[in-house]
């Protein structure tokens, strides 16, 4: 089995795993980083949202073997779980069931990385590839707008 | 009164928390920041060296910190939170200083360990409160004996009990004494005006580890030795497995065995995506077990069986044929639904470790008690042996209800002798699903002389029918002559509850067809909804049958109208209204429409509830709007059919869920009330299909008798 050596976190971590294995499956099972999740495995969802280089990917598309470049999850969004994403996303006590809510934070991160002060329909539009099925998308514009105004 | 079962003090008991190092474990709670107040910086709390067990739901640290166990399972609608704070509040404790614990399956300690129906609320309402004030009694003794005063004497704020001569005791400091109490069998409850904790936004408890993502959903299990499994379930309805071949799947890396269970094959492999590429090189051959299905043929079906006559009342007031032979005008509509499936957002998984000794269970259900009772006769094991965990659920919606995945998973550890954590594939969660069933209603009535004197309900579904309470909701009372009716088709499709059951449906078909009939009468439609539950309030109070109270119901509408400003919408807006009772709340609700492209878009909803008395506003806010957005992105888009058994759609890149850009503003009132609390997971759903159709009319010109409405092609483009 081939070994990959893969920046995540502010960390290099080697793994043997199938060239073909997602990034997805590779920082749930083989590097413990669960917070990452399986929503579809094909990129409609959203639920697997990474960011490779500040850029918001679908993780669970992405063979190892194409990973370049440094990976973030949401446990190293930030040290201490205050990222003004999370911030915001307590301040309008955002989750329901929570599952989707890892990729929402890094999809709405990356949006802030990229437009510091994005309007309601771009957020909107930042934010359609992200299913909630709880129907928590009107907390979600919020708290985006929030993190926008204090980033 | 309900007793905790728990009220032997003999099993309570002092223990040492070893995980306490030197310094004590200190953790962050971020929930300690008020919702709405961000700046306010976070406060730790040290966790005790020594707990004090005073009853199933109760520890008390040595610090004070207290321990609430939260006994149902939480799903997203936030009982892990709100259940808690009921306890909290009659035992008098901060919220800061509450740490929430799920509790397992305990059917001695905890009375009905079920997350569904939108129950878990109104049916702890009691017992929570009493399991809370217990315990502060037994503390208040236990000062009132150091004190050598009388109970009476004492107070409890904030974790404190007061004595008559300026004394204070924490309850740190007085919970091993006053273990040593019996529990008390009575005990007195506080007044709704002495709340603090009741009615104040209290954040999600898990807030933390969801917005950095700790380990927390059944899919997150890692157990040491664990393997995992996938499993080719038969593509279609009616399959038989015939025959399969497994050379391919063999070779995957990390594939370590495979076999066949009944018409299935499990693929068991040292990580998940082993077992899933495992299980997509597996080459099945299947023939036909029983009939394959279309949803050409259920469409016939149901058909056939809505034109049936004298088919059994489930409810029969006075005499509906003649209020129709009498009548000036009779209005006759089908309405029509699809099935559909639940598209948790975490597809359905469970982890079982079958040993010799006991049998573990662990994972995303709501149904506990009755999943370990299906796993002890499936592995003919006595209950006593088989021990159920539950993890917080990314979504429930009904599916949950049903433990057919924990089976799968105990069968899979039992064969293979391994612990093992079953994930289904989003292919297998909407392909293998319990879906909501196509239904199809016929709704008739008859108007004579300005007034609807008769109603006929008449329902086919595929497999089931309307629960039992659903014929005395509304217009049950409200009309004379009343008949409601249901039959079914047995089809091999495995169906069952789906978020708010039944009324999910049923819901917009009446209150589109209350619109026409209004129209048809030249008739305001709330002017006319307010009449008939006015209708309602005689029979209402004699028909203890009646689930509804018109009442509040007209409380509800006249909020609602008020609040959206009714029948004044600024131009280019069309209001369209709904009110609905379901799983014992009052909801109405307006839908704004506006034109965009040409199309109809929904804008925005108010919503008007009445649940008693709210427990925690942020989160009854939340479950609202989440309701309405989920009930309004199904009444526009879901939809799933079946061809020869196989269901049209596997993944979201077929099956159309609502997205954030199409998601309506919400605008939430209460009403104000002193009624015990009501469950709100479910009852804001309903109502919001027909208030979107409606609306939809009014722009459009169109009614809408089929969901989804985007099959409405000449309208919704």
């Amino acid at each position: 089995m081939p070994q990959y050596s893969i920046h995540v976190n502010g960390q290099d971590r080697q793994v043997n795993v199938d060239e073909d294995t997602p990034l997805l499956w590779v920082l749930r099972d083989n590097l413990n980083l669960v917070g990452t999740k399986y929503g579809c495995g094909i990129a409609q969802c959203g639920a697997c949202t990474v960011h490779i280089d500040g850029q918001a990917m679908r993780s669970c598309v992405l063979p190892i073997s194409s990973v370049n470049g440094k990976v973030t999850t949401i446990e190293g969004l930030s040290e201490n779980g205050d990222h003004p994403m999370q911030e915001a996303w307590k301040e309008h006590d955002v989750p329901q069931c929570g599952y989707c809510q890892s990729g929402q934070i890094m999809t709405a991160a990356a949006l802030i990385n990229q437009n510091a002060n994005p309007s309601d329909d771009e957020i909107k539009q930042a934010m359609h590839g992200n299913i909630c099925r709880c129907g928590t998308y009107l907390r979600i514009r919020k708290a985006v707008k929030t993190a926008s105004k204090k980033g | 009164m309900t007793d905790n079962k728990i009220n032997s003090y003999s099993r309570r008991k002092f223990f040492k928390v070893t995980t306490v190092a030197g310094g004590g474990l200190v953790l962050g709670f971020s929930w300690l920041a008020s919702c709405k107040n961000p700046e306010k910086p976070e406060e730790k709390l040290v966790m005790p060296e020594e707990w004090v067990e005073m009853s199933a739901f109760i520890k008390i640290g040595d610090n004070g910190v207290v321990t609430i166990a939260s006994p149902n399972p939480e799903i997203g609608q936030n009982v892990k939170t709100s259940m808690p704070m009921i306890v909290a509040e009659e035992l008098g404790v901060d919220w800061k200083n509450v740490v929430v614990e799920q509790a397992g399956l305990n059917s001695d300690a905890f009375a009905r360990q079920v997350a569904g129906g939108s129950q878990s609320i109104r049916e702890g309402w009691v017992s929570l409160r009493e399991a809370g004030a217990k315990v502060r009694t037994m503390l208040v003794m236990a000062a009132a004996a150091a004190w050598e005063t009388e109970p009476e004497n004492c107070t409890v704020e904030n974790g404190f009990v007061y004595g008559p001569n300026d004394q204070k005791l924490g309850f740190g400091e007085l919970a091993s004494e006053a273990a040593k109490l019996e529990i008390p069998a009575k005990v007195d409850l506080k007044s709704k005006e002495e709340y603090t904790i009741i009615g104040k936004p209290k954040g999600n408890v898990d807030m933390d580890k969801i917005i950095t993502g700790k380990p927390l959903f059944g899919i997150d299990t890692k157990r040491e030795g664990m393997q995992y499994a996938c499993v080719m379930r038969p593509p279609a309805f009616g399959n038989k497995l015939s025959s399969f071949n497994d050379e391919k799947a063999r070779k995957v890396t990390g594939v370590n065995d495979v076999f066949q269970f009944g018409d299935k094959i499990a693929v068991i492999a040292s990580n998940t995506w082993a077992a899933m590429k495992g299980k997509k090189l597996l080459e099945a051959e299947y023939s036909e077990g029983s009939t394959l299905e279309s949803t050409n043929f259920h469409n016939e079906e149901l058909t056939k069986l809505l034109d049936q006559e004298d088919v059994e009342a489930m409810r029969n007031d006075g005499d509906v044929k003649t209020a129709f032979a009498e009548a000036d005008e009779v209005l006759t509509r089908v309405y029509e639904s699809p099935f559909l499936p639940h598209n948790c957002m975490e597809p359905m998984n469970f982890y079982a470790d079958v040993r010799e000794d006991e049998v573990e269970l662990y994972g995303p259900i709501q149904t506990p008690s009755w999943t370990r009772s299906r796993v002890s006769k499936l592995l003919e094991r006595p209950e006593e042996e088989i021990n159920v965990g539950m993890s917080r659920m990314g979504g429930g919606f009904g599916r949950r209800l049903y433990g057919d995945f924990c089976e799968e998973a105990a069968e899979i550890s039992h064969l293979a002798k391994t612990p093992i954590q079953l994930v289904f594939t989003r292919e297998d969660d909407m392909m293998a699903g319990t879906y909501r069933p196509a239904i199809k209603y016929k709704i008739e009535a008859s108007i004579k002389d300005g007034s609807i004197t008769g109603y006929q309900l008449s329902e086919a579904a595929v497999n089931s029918n309307m629960y039992g309470l659903i014929p005395n909701f509304f217009p049950a009372g409200a009309i004379p002559n009343l008949r409601v009716s249901g039959k079914n088709y047995q089809s091999n499709i495995t169906t069952g509850a789906w978020r708010a059951p039944y009324t999910n449906f049923l819901a917009f078909a009446e209150q589109s067809f209350f619109d026409e009939l209004a129209e048809k009468m030249g008739k305001d439609e709330v002017e006319l909804r307010l009449e008939l539950l006015e209708n309602a309030k005689v029979l209402a109070e004699s028909d203890e049958r009646i689930q509804y109270s018109p009442g509040r119901m007209q409380e509800c509408i006249k909020l609602v109208t008020d609040k959206a400003n009714w029948g004044n919408a600024a131009e280019g807006v069309y209001q369209g209204i709904s009110a609905y009772y379901s799983h014992n709340t009052h909801v109405a609700e307006i839908a704004e429409v506006v034109m965009e492209n040409g199309a109809p878009k929904v804008a925005k909803v108010y919503c008007a509830v009445d649940c008693g008395i709210v427990i925690n506003p942020e989160g009854a806010i939340n479950q609202i709007e989440g309701g309405i957005i989920d009930g309004v992105g199904h009444a526009m888009f879901g939809n799933l059919e079946f061809d020869n058994g196989k269901p049209s759609s596997s993944n979201f890149d077929t099956y159309r869920l609502i997205r954030n850009s199409e998601a309506p503003d919400v605008e939430v009132y209460f009403v104000e009330s002193n009624e015990d609390p009501t469950g709100l997971g479910e009852p804001s759903l309903p109502p919001a299909g027909g208030a979107v159709a409606n609306a939809i009319y009014k722009a459009t010109g169109k009614r809408m008798y089929k969901q989804p409405f985007v099959q409405h092609e000449e309208i919704l483009g």
